[in-house]
Formats: structure tokens, sequence, C-alpha cells
């Protein structure tokens, strides 16, 4: 499918669907929102991009294989479980920073928990896609 | 005591990166792992000795009840030491004994991981952790005895002895599970307080009989006994340390560790006698017509633990000191006698007794080590076995019962066949002229021989001492496992009784039976028409059956085809919705209560409805799976009006990506024939028809039910006091059930590992089977 109109306006749209999928992601706690719905729109950016430009450019674009963000995404979740044992607390109870960081807001070990499942399902849609599209 | 179970564990971890180097230039350090903890452990019998028990907590998963409690009283130091004491040996002799192997890396690494297990089962307080480190020891035990991967036999040995144990555990996690929920309580010495409510509880014949189903599987008790035989095939020192002297006596100890919450009544100990004196005297006459030195050895442990066993079914007070004294008795020759069969085996490549003769002119030193070990195990005065003897005759000589007298001969024929097999295992392969072509056979390393000569040693010293050893060793163990004090002192001398009378009488009739009876091929094999009944047997048969089942579900329900997949899913969730929606009677629905209809609300239905319509109608692949995901943006936009915005947001985007999943996949596929019978479209649209009503009326069923709003209510009032978010969904899937959200993202990836590697997993025709 080679369209100019869809190739020129994904140049400009997945650049800011990320930066939408990004903001989902940090105001899940509060709004609605949230790493899964945020990984899903991150998706559909790259998927929307592959449509246009053909998956191998979305490859290139991507460097790394969508596989490997699956173990970064589990060692981040993981991390954010199991960092309060270190405190000598229960696993997932939730650790926040005293004050909000600009522009992000509050900090705490669930955002890290969200942020590893933000990574995992973007790296389980695009692998799951992207091989059923690049198999022949 | 936490740091000790993690050494080998944390050292074993170690060896996979650094096994090279170790294997070739640093090997010797590995027998100093369980030096050390050995050292630790006997800096701690003093302070034991005077009744002292030293605990240990440390939170691991404390909401479910399972955390690292651990606690060190008698019964746990003996066994601690008796693993670490051991342990210190084997590692030492296995240096030798494997040295050059390939795989010698491995093998410490199984070996370490075994020791770390088994210090777990024996510290753990908490039930749960207990089991937790008692599977471990069943799985490092199956990778030992699968040691030589090569050979299908040892193979086979390992997935028995896996499968019965692993079975057992099954049971076992069960019963414990049970134990803990009546006592109210997973920690073992708060368990001994509610004794009465357990065994008064009308599930306690159930616990005990799961509990002994996981314990008589580790310890090799009929009918459960034979992969312990079987388990020969493993590399010697395994045999000499999991299988006689730790791993197998597990399920003893767990039983004398339950003894004073569980034990004590007639149940328990009318099993335990039962099942410890059958198995007791059958293996003590099958140990008499092996050949393989191995097999004897198997056979006649098999035995000792059926005295255990059957000690602990006493239950008196002299059956639980004989039972402390014995178990290190045991521990001590039996693990000589092995590692001698080892060195036998390593040295001249047989185990056949009735070809090994006269070796004492060739390797002296092995000789002696052996022929102490006999003497402890046939009970010779002086030695420590002869105290053993003499407390187990005399436990049952003090039973008040009038059948005490069967119990006493009983005990007496399994001894006898002990002391056979004792000196068949020691002495035979000694003795006698040396054979053609075994005048080159070498002296092992020092390494092999030291250490099998200083526990037969012990077994002596102790034999001298054993009024200073009891009170170090088994006083306290034997007031572990009776729960009160049992006032035990040891003597060299009782002076001239009944129970000497039959000590030296057994003695005398083991010898007599030593030189009357020689076990050849041809006893073995006439012995071999028994098969039929045997035990192994049935379970291989049961195996069998169960496989057989297995293939015929498979073949089957899981024909292969998705769609009679889907057929099978929703006939199956509508018979079982259809019928708990019968069960809870007519369905009322006030239409008052129902919000008013909206006209968009009517305008989706109908643009829902106008979907289904073209689903069911198009010819085309495409149509249908674009007219799909129009139904899942209709249902999204419900969400919305129903102020669901995560829900309609999630799905919004599932359905975007489904339809370009199935675009992806739809492309691929040859252009669309229509196969389907009439019959067959009529046959689904029923069962489709039948599951949106089932479902619909669900829906009016639950507006029907009182209405219970705790849980979200709960979720609503402290997802900021608690979580500090205010948008309770996400608090919900990333902090009250993040669990749940942690291991579905593990799901997940599972199944994009699993697209990825059946799509790109191009086989050669060659490898293609």
């Amino acid at each position: 499918m080679k369209s100019a109109i869809l190739q020129t306006a994904t140049r400009y749209l997945l650049p800011i669907l990320l930066l939408f999928s990004v903001f989902l992601l940090l105001r899940g706690h509060y709004h609605p929102g949230g790493g899964f719905v945020g990984g899903l729109v991150a998706s559909i950016a790259f998927v929307l991009h592959s449509f246009a430009n053909g998956t191998e450019n979305t490859m290139k674009i991507l460097r790394y294989k969508p596989l490997s963000l699956l173990p970064i995404g589990l060692a981040i979740s993981t991390a954010a479980v199991t960092l309060p044992l270190l405190l000598d607390l229960p696993p997932m109870t939730g650790l926040w920073l005293e004050e909000p960081i600009p522009v992000i807001g509050m900090i705490g070990s669930s955002l890290f928990f969200d942020l590893g499942v933000y990574l995992v399902v973007i790296g389980v849609v695009l692998t799951i896609l992207f091989t059923i599209a690049l198999n022949d | 005591m936490l740091f000790t179970v993690l050494t080998g564990l944390i050292t074993s971890s170690l060896l996979v990166p650094f096994g090279k180097i170790i294997k070739t230039k640093w090997s010797i350090l590995l027998p100093f792992i369980p030096v050390i903890l050995f050292l630790f452990y006997l800096w701690h019998v003093p302070v034991v000795a005077n009744g002292t028990t030293i605990t240990q907590h440390l939170s691991w998963v404390p909401s479910l009840g399972v955390n690292f409690d651990f606690r060190l009283d008698g019964l746990s130091l003996l066994f601690a030491l008796l693993i670490t004491g051991i342990g210190t040996a084997i590692f030492f002799y296995g240096r030798s004994y494997l040295k050059g192997h390939i795989y010698f890396d491995r093998f410490f690494g199984y070996l370490l991981l075994f020791m770390s297990a088994m210090l777990g089962v024996v510290l753990a307080n908490n039930i749960l952790t207990l089991f937790v480190f008692w599977e471990l020891t069943s799985i490092s035990s199956f990778f030992l005895i699968g040691f030589n991967n090569d050979s299908k036999a040892s193979r086979n040995s390992a997935l028995t002895a896996l499968s019965i144990t692993g079975i057992g555990g099954f049971f076992l996690l069960a019963g414990l599970v049970l134990a803990g929920n009546i006592a109210d309580t997973f920690i073992i010495s708060e368990m001994f307080a509610q004794h009465d409510k357990i065994t008064n509880h009308s599930l306690y014949p159930l616990v005990i009989g799961l509990i002994f189903i996981g314990a008589f599987t580790k310890s090799a008790q009929f009918p459960f006994h034979f992969w312990l035989p079987g388990a020969m095939k493993a590399p010697t020192p395994v045999s000499a340390y999991l299988h006689s002297a730790t791993m197998v006596k597990a399920g003893i100890y767990l039983l004398a560790r339950l003894t004073p919450a569980l034990g004590n009544t007639e149940l328990w100990n009318t099993t335990l006698m039962v099942v410890g004196g059958f198995t007791m005297i059958f293996a003590a006459i099958h140990s008499l017509f092996r050949t393989d030195l191995k097999g004897i050895l198997a056979y006649s442990t098999v035995s000792a633990l059926g005295i255990l066993t059957f000690l602990l079914g006493l239950g008196t007070t002299d059956a639980l000191i004989a039972m402390s004294v014995f178990i290190l008795v045991h521990a001590l020759y039996k693990a000589t006698l092995f590692m001698v069969t080892g060195i036998i085996d390593h040295q001249t490549h047989t185990r056949d007794v009735t070809k090994l003769q006269g070796l004492r002119k060739v390797m002296m030193p092995v000789f002696i080590a052996a022929l102490l070990a006999a003497l402890s195990s046939a009970g010779l005065p002086l030695t420590y076995g002869f105290i053993g003897k003499d407390l187990i005759y005399e436990a049952t000589l003090n039973l008040k019962e009038n059948w005490a007298i069967w119990l006493t001969a009983l005990a007496v024929l399994t001894n006898i066949g002990l002391v056979t097999a004792g000196f068949r295992a020691g002495i035979t392969p000694f003795t006698g002229k040396l054979p053609e072509g075994y005048q080159d056979v070498k002296m092992p390393y020092r390494a092999m021989w030291v250490p099998p000569m200083i526990l037969a040693v012990l077994g002596i010293v102790f034999g001298l001492f054993p009024g200073v050893v009891g009170d170090y060793f088994n006083y306290q163990t034997a007031n572990a496992i009776a729960g009160t004090d049992t006032d035990m002192h040891l003597k060299l001398w009782h002076g001239f009784n009944t129970v000497l009378t039959l000590s030296v009488a057994t003695l005398a009739a083991g010898a007599a039976l030593y030189f009357a009876h020689n076990p050849t091929e041809e006893k073995l094999l006439s012995l071999a028409r028994f098969d039929v009944v045997s035990s192994q047997h049935i379970f291989r048969q049961i195996g069998r059956s169960i496989e057989k089942g297995a293939g015929w579900y498979t073949n089957t329900i899981h024909n292969g085809y998705l769609r009679s997949y889907h057929l099978k899913i929703i006939l199956f969730a509508e018979l079982l919705l259809g019928y708990k929606l019968w069960l809870s009677g007519p369905i009322q629905i006030d239409y008052a209560n129902l919000t008013p209809l909206s006209w968009y609300e009517v305008g989706i239905v109908a643009i829902l409805i106008g979907a289904l319509y073209i689903i069911v109608t198009t010819k085309s692949r495409l149509t249908s799976v674009v007219s799909t995901s129009v139904i899942g943006y209709c249902i999204c936009l419900l969400f919305v009006f129903y102020s669901a915005p995560d829900l309609a947001m999630t799905q919004f985007t599932i359905d975007t990506l489904t339809t370009v999943l199935f675009v992806l996949v739809l492309y691929k596929l040859p252009p669309f024939i229509n196969f389907v019978r009439q019959g067959i479209l009529i046959r689904d649209a029923i069962v489709a028809l039948g599951f949106g009503i089932i479902i619909s009326l669900i829906a009016l069923r639950v507006l029907y039910e009182p209405n219970t709003t705790a849980i979200s209510d709960f979720y609503g009032e402290n997802a900021y006091l608690l979580a500090k978010g205010k948008n309770v969904v996400n608090v919900i899937l990333v902090d009250f059930r993040g669990m749940d959200t942690m291991f579905e993202t593990v799901v997940l990836s599972i199944a994009a590992l699993g697209v990825y590697s059946l799509i790109k997993l191009r086989l050669k025709s060659s490898e293609k089977e």
C-alpha cells in the first residue's frame, strides 16, 4: 500500500502517537490511561508506520527486534515488585518519592511497574504482528 | 542458619560460569564448603545438647504464611551434622572418584544443590518452606541418578525415582496444607501445641494418610520401595550420600518431626508399625539374593529405613531412643560400605559379588574400613552398631502388649538378614584367593579410602564411648521426637540379660547364614518369577494405562481443528452456565429500575445488528473481519456512555490491532471457498444463539441479585490512601492485584515467543522427525 498521503502523515503521526502513549502511561495513576493502553497506542503507532512504509522500514527505525523489549519490560516490572524486599517490606509495596517531579508528576514503584507492562505490551504486539507480516 | 542453606545454592549457581576453572584447577576448594558448614554445626552441639533450640525468622511471602523460619533442635542438628559431615566425606571421595569426568562441575553443582535443599528440609520450621526444599531434594536426586545420561537404564531409573517421589510430594503438600489449616498455623513448633485439636479433627485420618504417602515414597517404604534399588544407577558417591545416609531419611525425618504434632494415636502408630515392619523384613530377605554389591546395600538400606519407621510406630520412649541412635549408626556404616563398593567398582570395574574375591591383598586399608563397617552393621560388641541393636531389642521387649514377643522375633529376623548383607558387602570381596587378572588392581587414591576409613573408625570410637556420644548427639534428638524428656543415658555394658543373648544369637545366626547361603544368578532368576505381583510391575502397569488414557483423550478431544475447539469450549460453557442458571430459579425483571433507553443507544444497537447480519451473510473474509471490528467499536461506544473510559480506550486499541492481525493472516490464506454443509451451519447457529441467550439471561440475573459493592467500595476508598492513585482501575492493575498483572505480562511474553518461534522455526528436512 504505497500512498504518499499516508507516508507523509505517518512521519508526523508516529512521534505524536508515541508522545501520546507516554502521556497515557504517566497519567494512568490519576486519570484514565495506564501502561497497557499506552503500550497498545504505541504499538498502533508503529503498525501505522509499517502500513505506510513497509514493515522492513519500520524494523529499521526500531533498530532492535521488538522481541528484546520483553526481557527489558519484565525485568523492570520484576525490579519494581522486588524492590520493597530490600527495605524489609512485603513485595509490591508502593514506594513513592515525597515530592512530585515537574512534568512527570509523582514517581513511585508502581509507575515503574506500569512502565514494564508498557514495554512488554509493545514487545508482544509488535513481535506477533511483524513476525506474521514478514513471514513468506 | 540461612547462610548455611544458601551457601550451597549460591556456589552451585557459581559453578555455571566458573565450572571450567573449578574443574581443572581449583577443584580442591569444593570439599571445603561442607567442611565449613560441618564445623558450624559442630560448634552448636554443646549449646543444643543443653536443650536449647535456636530459631531464626525471615519474611518471604508473609501474606501466604510462607516464611523462612529455621529452627535448630536436637533432631535437626543430628541431621544437619549427618548432611554436612557425610557430605564432607563424599565431597573428598567424589572429587577423586570423578577425576577427569567431563561433567565434573555439573556433578558438584547438583551435589551442592542437594546439600542445600536437604539442610533446608531439616532446618525449616515452616511446613511450606520444608515442602519447597523437600521437592528440591527430589529434583536434584533426579539429576544425580540420571547423571550418566547416555545410558537408557540410568535415565529410566531417574524418571522412576522422580515420578514416585514426585507423586508422594503431591500428596504430602495436600496433607501439610490440611494439617496447617486445622492447626491454624504453618509453623511446626506451634503445631505441637495443637496436637489434640489436630488428632481429634474429623479429617485427621486423611491428613496423616496423605503425609504418610509423602514420607513412604521418599523413604522407600513398601510398596514404594522399588525406586531406591533402581536409583543405584547413580554414581556411587551419590548412592552413598543421597540414597543411604541423607535423602531417603528425609521421610523418616518428617515423620519424626511431626510426631509431637500428629503422632501418638492408634492409627499413626499402627500404620507405621505395620508398614515399617513389613518393609524391614521384606527388604532384608531380598538383600540376601542380590549379587550386585550395590543391590545388596540398596535392599539393606530399605530394610534399615523400615526399622526406623517401625521404631517410630512403636512410639515408646525406648523405641524413640533406639531410633535416634540407629539413624547415626546406620549412616556411619552404610556410607562406608557404599564408598568401599565404589572403590571396588572404580578399580576393578565390576560389582558382582560372585566374582570378587581376595582383594585384601591389593587394597588392605580399604578392607580394614569395610571390615569395621561390616562389624558395626552386624552389631558386634564394642561397636556403635551394638548399642543401636541392643536398643532396638530393648524397645520391642519392653512393650507392654502381649504380642511384643512377635515384634522382637521380627526385629531379630530382620537383623539376621542385615548381618549377612553387611558381611556380604564388607567382607566377601576381600577374603579368599585373589582370582586371575586381579593381580594388577591398584590401590585407590588416598582421598578415596581415607573418608570411609574415618567413618568406619568413628563407628567403633562411638561404640567405645556411647555415654558421651549419646549425651551430645542423640539425647536431644530423642527428646525432640518424643516431645518430652526421654531421660536417655547410653551405657556400654548392660550386663547379661535377654537383650545381650538376642544380640549374640543374631550375630551367630547371621554369620551362619553368611556361610550357608551364597547368592547366585540362578537364585536371583528364580526370584524373578514373582515380579508379576511386585509393586514395581503394578506401578508400571498403572503408568502405562495412564499413558494410553492420555493418548486416547488427546486424540479424541484435541483433534487440532480450531473450529472444533471453539465449539467444545462454548458448548461446555453453555452447559455449565445453563445449569447454574436453571438452579438459580426464574428471573424477574424490574423494568422500573432500568435506565431509560436513549436514541443513541438504539442507534448503536441497530448498527450492531447490521454488522452481525453482514458477518453471517458475507462471502468475503475481509468484510466479515471489518464487520467484527464494527461490533467492537460499538461496544466501545457503550463503555463511553456508561462512563468507563479505561475500558473504552483498551477495547478501542485492542480492536484496531485485532483487525490488523486478522488482515495480516488472511492475506496469506488461499481464496475463500465455502465447503460447509447446511447441517453444520444450522448446528453452529444453534450453539451461537444459545450462548447469546444464556449470557443475556445472566446479565439480567445479575441485575436481580442483591447488589454487593463491598469490594468496589474498598478499592474506591483505599486507592488513594494506600496506593496514592486516583484512577481506581489503574491502581487495581498495578498495585492491589499487581501480581496478577505481573503474571499476565509473563503469559503475554510466552505467547509472543510462541508465535515467534513457530513462524521463524525452519527445520531442515533432516531435523524433522
